[in-house]
């Protein structure tokens, strides 16, 4: 269930809109990380928030790289593999994550922790390679810097 | 040097202040406009200074505003993009996060010229933090006067909201965008009506690219002229946000003259290539540009002049390939971007990406036969005729690969492999 204050701020801003289809992606990204991924349960709330129909949620759901309709980890790392990047080695930073996880690309650890999944170039091209984690992003990458980032989201998760 | 004029506020590790902009003459020239200067002198001012959209294709500013027929209904909206989701291209974010004020009087002014009260900055889920600080400084900005019902006392009225994105390659094109802001599958939609005419929710729509927003005011403080003597070569205007990256000492963004040459960009400001690097080509604006080869190492950057080569400038991001980078190899990844990024509606587009990847994967891979190379060709022709623009720029480097490196393609499919590895 959809926790009351949430859905109190939800819809409020949807009524507040002057065309409240403008703020389905903003009514996605919210459900989501109150959910952690956008579950069935999601979508329906988002679907009758903003007076769609689960199908029309769906469509744009499965559209957008940063909606995930299946279960994540706490970090969800998208490896970026572009060309700028690849120029600069992200498949040996794609290796060296899914060593140390001991996952492959798109796969989540069994804890939970982490998810793996390749992003299309995220415009720090400057910075390559590159990843972000949770949206937020690191580079240029050496595997020493990635230990050292996956230590330090670890010790932050305790 | 050459002079900072979109970056002259710019430090390495902060945003510029309100103030700082201000004390820079920030929001002065939206002052003058609002005092001396009706919509129509500010759309005409934009067209004599020829400034050309930076979004990538480079349509002059002025006449897309001018467009906006005077009779057009109300209410009218300025879409500022900032999706920049082009391979290689980073500026936006950089212009943001150096002085976001500067974006947010080029839009108030570009609003004003299309009579807009309403404001949209649709940006991209990577940016979160350049969304971020716009959030913050938009408030800033109303609070000082500069937004709102009557704007430093003139009675012109906007406003500017940020509109996040989900993430997709294909809400950066233009329709796709309308689309995307008004909750919609974000598939492309093919003109007419233009976004002018009919564009969000129906209405009158200037959609244009940060970094054309951003020389908005500077136009207006310093006259047109002046922006187009910023420029080296007779058909360029202004100063243009290169971002280099790739095998060079410095990757980065550079605001330099346009029409400046390739060679001076990659050795005096981008540090040169790295140490064992030679120059085998670059991609000049773009994941969507054809493949610039080492006879092009001297030309002058500009629109004008590439088109003249048979070439785009794009964004404006120049990734810079060495002798020791396989081409093939990099063609099968901005293939395998295309056919990721396609937003399937149509035929072409959604089943031909595939198949060219599958093509130059086979190529790359040791199993590539010699046919493959006039299959590729005809399925490139093929992807001309798809719906929406997305195509044929992708298909860009794949033909200028079989154009200027077919020996390093025959070499791969004679060799039964990469010659690289």
């Amino acid at each position: 269930m959809l926790p009351e204050a949430l859905n109190a701020s939800l819809q409020e801003k949807i009524s507040s809109a002057e065309h409240p289809r403008e703020l389905v992606v903003d009514v996605m990204l919210e459900l989501q990380d109150h959910y952690g991924y956008l579950s069935d349960e999601a979508l329906e709330a988002a679907s009758i928030l903003l007076g769609l129909t689960p199908l029309e949620v769906e469509e744009l759901a499965t559209f957008y790289t940063f909606i995930y309709r299946e279960p994540v980890g706490k970090y969800v790392i998208h490896v970026c593999d572009s060309v700028v990047c690849w120029m600069d080695g992200c498949e040996s930073v794609q290796d060296h994550l899914c060593e140390k996880l001991g996952i492959k690309m798109g796969e989540t650890t069994p804890d939970k922790m982490f998810t793996l999944l390749p992003v299309c170039c995220i415009g720090y091209c400057d910075r390559s390679p590159a990843i972000l984690i949770n949206r937020k992003v690191y580079g240029p990458l050496t595997p020493e810097k990635l230990d050292t980032i996956l230590e330090e989201l670890r010790k932050e998760a305790g | 040097m050459y002079p900072q004029v979109l970056f002259k506020n710019r430090k390495p590790d902060r945003i510029a202040s309100m103030e700082e902009y201000r004390a820079s003459g920030g929001y002065e020239a939206l002052a003058n406009v609002l005092k001396n200067f009706s919509y129509k002198d500010v759309r005409k001012m934009m067209l004599d200074a020829n400034l050309l959209g930076r979004g990538g294709a480079a349509f002059p500013a002025g006449r897309k505003v001018m467009t906006v027929a005077d009779d057009a209904p109300f209410p009218r909206y300025l879409v500022c993009n900032a999706d920049e989701m082009e391979p290689g291209t980073f500026k936006d974010r950089v212009l943001i996060h150096a002085d976001p004020h500067m974006l947010i009087e080029g839009m108030i002014i570009e609003g004003y010229s299309a009579r807009a009260e309403k404001g949209i900055i649709f940006i991209r889920p990577e940016y979160e933090s350049a969304a971020r600080i716009l959030d913050r400084e938009i408030e800033k900005a109303k609070a000082a006067g500069y937004l709102g019902n009557n704007i430093l006392d003139s009675g012109y009225a906007f406003d500017i909201v940020v509109h996040r994105s989900g993430g997709r390659y294909i809400c950066g094109e233009v329709t796709a965008q309308l689309n995307a802001l008004a909750g919609k599958r974000p598939n492309p939609k093919q003109p007419p009506p233009y976004a002018t005419e009919k564009g969000l929710w129906g209405q009158p729509t200037v959609i244009q690219n940060v970094e054309t927003l951003v020389c908005i005011p500077h136009i207006i403080r310093n006259g047109a002229e002046w922006f187009r003597n910023l420029a080296l070569t007779e058909t360029g205007a202004g100063t243009k946000i290169f971002c280099v990256s790739g095998k060079v000492n410095r990757p980065g963004c550079y605001e330099l003259p346009m029409g400046i040459r390739l060679s001076d960009i990659i050795e005096t400001h981008a540090g040169g290539m790295r140490d064992g690097s030679q120059f085998k080509a670059c991609l000049p604006g773009g994941a969507s540009t054809a493949f610039l080869t080492a006879e092009f190492y001297d030309i002058e950057m500009d629109f004008e002049t590439l088109k003249k080569a048979g070439h785009r400038l794009g964004t404006g991001a120049i990734m810079v390939f060495d002798h020791k980078t396989c081409l093939v190899e990099a063609t099968l990844n901005l293939t395998e971007f295309f056919a990721r990024e396609s937003c399937g509606w149509c035929t072409p587009c959604r089943e031909g990406f595939p198949y060219l990847r599958d093509l130059l994967w086979r190529i790359e891979h040791g199993q590539g036969q010699a046919e493959y190379v006039s299959t590729i060709k005809q399925m490139c022709r093929h992807l001309w005729n798809a719906y929406c623009a997305f195509a044929p720029g992708g298909v860009a480097p794949i033909e200028s690969l079989l154009t200027y490196f077919k020996d390093e393609v025959d070499a791969h499919i004679r060799e039964k492999k990469c010659p690289f590895k």
